[in-house]
């Protein structure tokens, strides 16, 4: 265990902003990455270095500049296929981030996929970017929304989930990972039932990529979509993956330049996936950033190491947790990501941040985007850490001890 | 415990928030209003008794952070037995106390209601805990219009 403290330790030099103090003196402890991560020095040099060096746009350029960006940008493109273990680069299609991802599948499926009536299979787990890019649709096409519900230890219910499929079930759209609870869903079992019985299957990965590596073929994804930030990568970039045909069948999100064939007055052609979602300037040196902090984690860091030291770190923090009078803490199921939400009937989770910001700690309270599973939870909100590799034992330490006097201050 | 936390939760806002004033909800109230921040979740509920302009009980009752029930019970305190005026213009004073780096119109009021209010002056040295404090006054705000309309601070 040491030996992974002590990596961890050494990892934090290359994220500069982990060294800052906080306005009162205390040093920074972030434990907010489930919103976002920071970035290592690899991916902020790669942002400066595309501007200083190669900052041209992509795909319309002869000049050399052009060339090179372009190259650089498809070289991305290849970079996250492979992290995603996709068929072919042509399914990456590049965006804004998970929600833009989503709402650009639902654009598409509404036009060529839902009927009136249809169901929408989803867990009571769903980020709000997975529910109400959905209810846009029912706006237009009376579709239905079916939550599967979860276990009381944050876990999806197996059997439950599957007495909701029907013959109406049109789509299922799951998180891979709660960002809420950290707990994980059965997504290879569910992608197997989903491909048995030809429903398409839609995966939010958004907290899943930066906790566990994907394999979205053994998922039997038809459409998986994360968020480069949440990856230690930028803000402004994110990924759908698309399993082909769906970049065949979809239609474009969005009309602009890089998306076409040929344009006339009276209509136009499109260009084929994955150019024709990637309407106008997309994010460049995002995107070639994204490739870095991929490159980064893969390759320096590692799925074995993030995987052990992560679940030591959570498996620390629930021992630490639990030890704090009067709280309580959900999505205790296993599997789980580093993520711990809690609660207690006497600290509303405002008060709770407040105090804890003004001891350094960096924590989420609130619904965190996701109401409908606070509700199943009866809680209004929770206090959330996520924790990422660069976090230590000893932060955790002083989150636990911050706990303390805040419990014990309001009882 | 640094010093800003302990001005933020003096004593007197512990103590409404363990033990509200004028808690629960009138049988038949002639207002009623509903408030609600959604991005942080506090909801608050205000039922009143108004006679003659004037306001002879008010409850309320709602999920929240203790600022914000702290300010509610608090603001129940201050406003039972005045005029529909008078609420206003303690509204006012109090929504300026919070938002304005050198608020004026507090110190003008009457001593035991300057008093009561002043608690919260340090609330405004926490930005994004100052609708906590703020919600239940605009909740009173629209009870007083007879607005059906849910109060919010964002």
């Amino acid at each position: 265990m040491k030996d992974l403290v002590q990596r961890a330790e050494r990892l934090r030099a290359d994220f500069p902003l982990l060294h800052q103090r906080h306005p009162s003196g205390s040093p920074l402890i972030y434990l907010d990455n489930a919103a976002t991560t920071h970035k290592p020095r690899a991916v902020l040099q790669t942002l400066e270095r595309f501007y200083t060096t190669t900052n041209a746009n992509i795909h319309r350029g002869l000049h050399w500049l052009s060339q090179e960006a372009t190259r650089l940008y498809e070289e991305a493109r290849e970079v996250v296929a492979q992290f995603l273990q996709a068929a072919s680069p042509q399914e990456i299609v590049f965006v804004k981030g998970t929600t833009e991802g989503i709402n650009l599948i639902a654009h598409g499926l509404r036009q060529v996929h839902f009927q009136p009536g249809d169901e929408l299979l989803l867990t009571a787990a769903e980020h709000h970017a997975n529910i109400v890019p959905w209810h846009l649709i029912a706006r237009d096409i009376p579709v239905r929304l079916r939550p599967a519900p979860l276990r009381s230890d944050g876990g999806l219910d197996w059997e439950a989930f599957q007495q909701q499929i029907t013959p109406r079930t049109r789509l299922i759209a799951i998180t891979a990972m709660s960002n809420a609870l950290g707990t994980e869903m059965p997504v290879s079992a569910i992608g197997a039932l989903a491909r048995q019985r030809d429903i398409p299957f839609l995966v939010d990965a958004a907290q899943f990529a930066p906790h566990k590596p994907i394999n979205v073929q053994e998922w039997c994804a038809d459409f998986v979509v994360f968020s480069g930030h949440k990856l230690y990568g930028p803000t402004g970039i994110g990924v759908v993956y698309m399993r082909h045909p769906w970049g065949e069948t979809l239609p474009p999100y969005q009309g602009g330049g890089d998306m076409i064939v040929e344009v006339r007055w009276d209509s136009s052609t499109y260009a084929k996936p994955p150019q024709k979602f990637e309407a106008g300037t997309p994010p460049i040196a995002e995107a070639i950033a994204l490739a870095e902090s991929i490159r980064y984690l893969t390759q320096k860091v590692g799925w074995d190491f993030i995987q052990a030291y992560e679940q030591y770190l959570t498996d620390y923090a629930q021992a630490r947790i639990e030890e704090v009078p009067g709280l309580q803490l959900f999505g205790t199921a296993r599997p789980k990501g580093a993520i711990w939400s809690f609660y207690s009937e006497a600290v509303h989770p405002h008060d709770m941040a407040t105090f804890l910001d003004q001891a350094g700690i960096a924590a989420r309270a609130g619904h965190h985007c996701a109401q409908p599973l606070m509700e199943a939870l009866q809680v209004p909100a929770t206090t959330r850490a996520s924790l990422a590799f660069y976090n230590l034992p000893s932060e955790i330490d002083s989150l636990a001890q911050s706990l303390h006097q805040i419990v014990h201050f309001f009882v | 415990m640094n010093t800003q936390l302990k001005q933020l939760y003096q004593e007197i806002i512990l103590d409404h928030n363990r033990y509200p004033r004028n808690y629960g909800r009138l049988e038949n109230p002639t207002h009623q209003a509903r408030g609600h921040n959604p991005l942080c979740g506090d909801q608050i509920e205000l039922t009143l008794q108004i006679r003659d302009n004037v306001i002879e009980d008010i409850r309320f009752e709602g999920k929240s952070c203790s600022i914000c029930k702290a300010s509610a019970s608090v603001m129940t305190t201050v406003v039972k037995g005045t005029s529909l005026e008078e609420a206003e213009t303690l509204f006012e004073a109090f929504h300026e106390l919070l938002t304005h780096e050198e608020p004026t119109k507090v110190s003008s009021l009457a001593a035991e209601w300057r008093d009561k209010l002043s608690v919260f002056s340090t609330v405004r040295l926490f930005p994004v805990r100052v609708k906590c404090a703020t919600l239940p006054w605009h909740t009173l705000h629209n009870a007083l219009k007879n607005s059906t309309q849910v109060a919010s601070t964002e």
